[in-house]
């Protein structure tokens, strides 16, 4: 007799995937990506701009960079700002040194809170990308439809009237998801979203509102869990990423283009004793021949999904 | 509870009879990569939960999900440049969940076997038929879809009970008989083989399995930066490797799709396997390989030495 313990049954080991959300596919048997002029590496940069509530009130988990010690936590609050105030300025000053245009992963409240640092993106042209509404307005299974719903709403509302843009990109705080974000970003017209981590390409993702794009924004190579999390070096950090675009470029010579998505947090390699590291690693990258430095739409525009 | 698992006596490393492996090796190095299915919406153990976030963890998944698509194509890749025929830890329902791979694995003659059935699904709570009936099913699926009578367990996630390597001797004897030469790697007690104490007195034993070189343990729980890894494993190497001309020694490294596979970790990783491959006495085995040798050639000696050892001589 087999046990009827739950702990035993398995009603979805079946073929392929456990979920709905996209087919079993392997990169290698999906069709090879061309990125223009012959480029093998495109260089996604995205930066995040971010609010963080003094008062957090959501500790289902713990989010990277929210606040942690008993309230008022001005020590991470205050942190956190200053990638807003100082951080980002030195951040895009680095990046204008190499032409590398960057998305901008924005909370919200960071559009309603300092317009004057919106607009100043939206002067320089750079594709916005909806963040949430703060870093304290998370999704996942404990958020109740309704609460969610109106979450992505006025996040997309929000930005897309602070910024003229049609934001069609999503990042999650915490990159952390319902089982239902996917058909609410689609529902509110986002295209695509960058908190699936599970391929080093973008790809196709199934939701109730029609098809949306998953470009994945590595998390393994992310400033905050090589700095924070893992607590490596800027030295470390520098040369993680080094290795991971060698390898790429090397991949890309029989595989077909490849992505080298680098999330960086102002609030973290805007200070000032991280700066000549970012400055450094991204001379050395965009040094060598074959890497596309693009925007998020920009890729999954030439990568066919 | 016990105060020891009870599985093996003590026996000092120094004056053991001399282990020799095929060729006069000095070192039989075996390649362990996890192949594993993680589950979007698994059921919580009472004991341990298998995400950090409310499911679906779409972090954890996720990355997992990577080795699947991504890294295990990417690991293949690269132990095919040096020869090395990996002993694949499997959980069972990838069997069900993507075929392709395990042809991929049947395609370069890779010994298959068991994890269990899921990574998200440990053995605590289980009584003992429960965790038979694991056992059982993940043996039946890699002996039907996998081609193979599994030789070796790791249990899913390292989750035991006291009776876990009682019962994978049982459950195989049933199935197989005494054909099979029968490993465990859930113990990390030793750099080489060790005979193991079964209820039924089945034999088996336990094949060296580096815990600490571990590419999950060493990045995840250690923080290992991805060039120290490939630093750790060289140096490794090289004691392993001098006192293997002593007496051979078994050097294991584990690894996983999700994490050496990752664009910035496997750079590290192929040097060091270059830098093994690159010396004359290496033995590139199999666990199953390697606990058949031992088997054949060394149990005997071994356990009258621990005997002997037990007993006050040396």
């Amino acid at each position: 007799m087999p046990s009827e313990n739950p702990l035993l049954q398995y009603p979805h080991r079946h073929y392929g995937m456990d979920h709905h959300r996209y087919p079993w596919q392997m990169l290698h048997q999906r069709p090879q990506v061309q990125w223009p002029d012959g480029n093998k590496v495109a260089l996604w940069v995205n930066i995040s701009l971010q609010f963080f509530p003094l008062a957090q009130t959501d500790k289902t988990f713990q989010v990277p960079g929210g606040m942690r010690m008993p309230y008022p936590d001005l020590r991470h609050f205050s942190l956190r700002d200053y990638g807003n105030r100082v951080g980002i300025f030195r951040v895009l000053k680095v990046l204008d040194r190499y032409g590398i245009r960057p998305t901008v992963a924005m909370s919200a409240e960071v559009a309603t809170r300092y317009p004057s640092l919106c607009q100043r993106i939206v002067e320089r042209g750079d594709e916005i990308i909806a963040h949430g509404l703060n870093m304290d307005a998370l999704h996942h299974s404990g958020v109740d439809e309704a609460l969610e719903s109106e979450r992505v709403r006025v996040t997309c509302e929000t930005l897309r009237e602070a910024t003229g843009q049609p934001i069609t990109g999503w990042l999650s705080p915490g990159k952390s998801q319902s089982f239902r974000t996917p058909d609410l970003l689609a529902q509110n017209g986002i295209r695509y979203m960058c908190d699936w981590v599970n391929d080093d390409m973008p790809y196709s993702v199934d939701t109730a509102h029609g098809p949306l794009v998953a470009l994945p924004l590595s998390t393994e190579l992310e400033d905050t869990f090589v700095l924070l999390n893992n607590q490596h070096s800027e030295q470390s950090y520098a040369e993680q990423v080094q290795d991971a675009c060698g390898f790429l470029l090397r991949e890309a010579e029989t595989k077909g283009g490849r992505l080298l998505a680098l999330s960086i947090h102002p609030w973290l390699m805007g200070q000032p004793h991280r700066i000549k590291k970012l400055d450094e690693m991204l001379a050395h990258i965009t040094g060598q021949p074959g890497i596309w430095s693009a925007s998020a739409s920009d890729i999954i525009a030439h990568a066919g999904v | 509870m016990k105060a020891d698992p009870q599985f093996y006596d003590y026996w000092a490393y120094d004056n053991r009879p001399r282990i020799r492996w095929p060729n006069n090796a000095r070192v039989a190095l075996w390649v362990a990569p996890n192949f594993e299915f993680y589950e979007f919406d698994p059921p919580t153990n009472p004991q341990r939960t298998p995400w950090k976030r409310p499911n679906p963890d779409i972090a954890g998944y996720g990355i997992r999900d990577y080795g699947n698509r991504v890294g295990a194509l990417r690991q293949m890749e690269l132990l095919d440049k040096f020869g090395i025929r990996a002993s694949v830890s499997l959980s069972a329902a990838l069997c069900d969940h993507h075929p392709e791979i395990i042809e991929m694995c049947r395609e370069r003659n890779y010994e298959l076997f068991s994890h269990g059935v899921y990574n998200t699904r440990y053995n605590y709570t289980l009584n003992e038929a429960e965790e038979r009936q694991m056992l059982k099913d993940s043996i039946e699926v890699i002996l039907e879809k996998g081609g193979q009578n599994c030789s070796g367990y790791l249990a899913p996630a390292l989750s035991h009970s006291e009776h876990t390597l009682d019962l994978f001797a049982e459950v195989s004897t049933e199935i197989f008989g005494d054909e099979v030469p029968l490993y465990s790697c859930d113990l990390f007690h030793d750099d080489q083989p060790t005979p193991l104490k079964t209820r039924s007195g089945r034999k088996m034993v336990s094949v060296p399995y580096s815990l600490e070189l571990n590419d999950t343990i060493a990045f995840v729980v250690n923080k290992a930066e991805p060039r120290r890894y490939g630093q750790m494993i060289r140096d490794a190497f090289d004691v392993l490797y001098a006192e293997g001309a002593e007496s051979g020694t078994v050097m294991c490294i584990p690894t996983h799709n999700y994490q050496v596979s990752c664009p910035h970790r496997i750079a590290a990783f192929e040097e060091a396997l270059a830098y093994i491959t690159s010396h004359d006495d290496v033995w590139l085995a199999t666990g199953r390989e390697i606990a058949d040798h031992f088997i054949q050639h060394h149990y005997d000696e071994a356990q009258a030495s621990i005997e002997a050892g037990l007993a006050g001589g040396k």
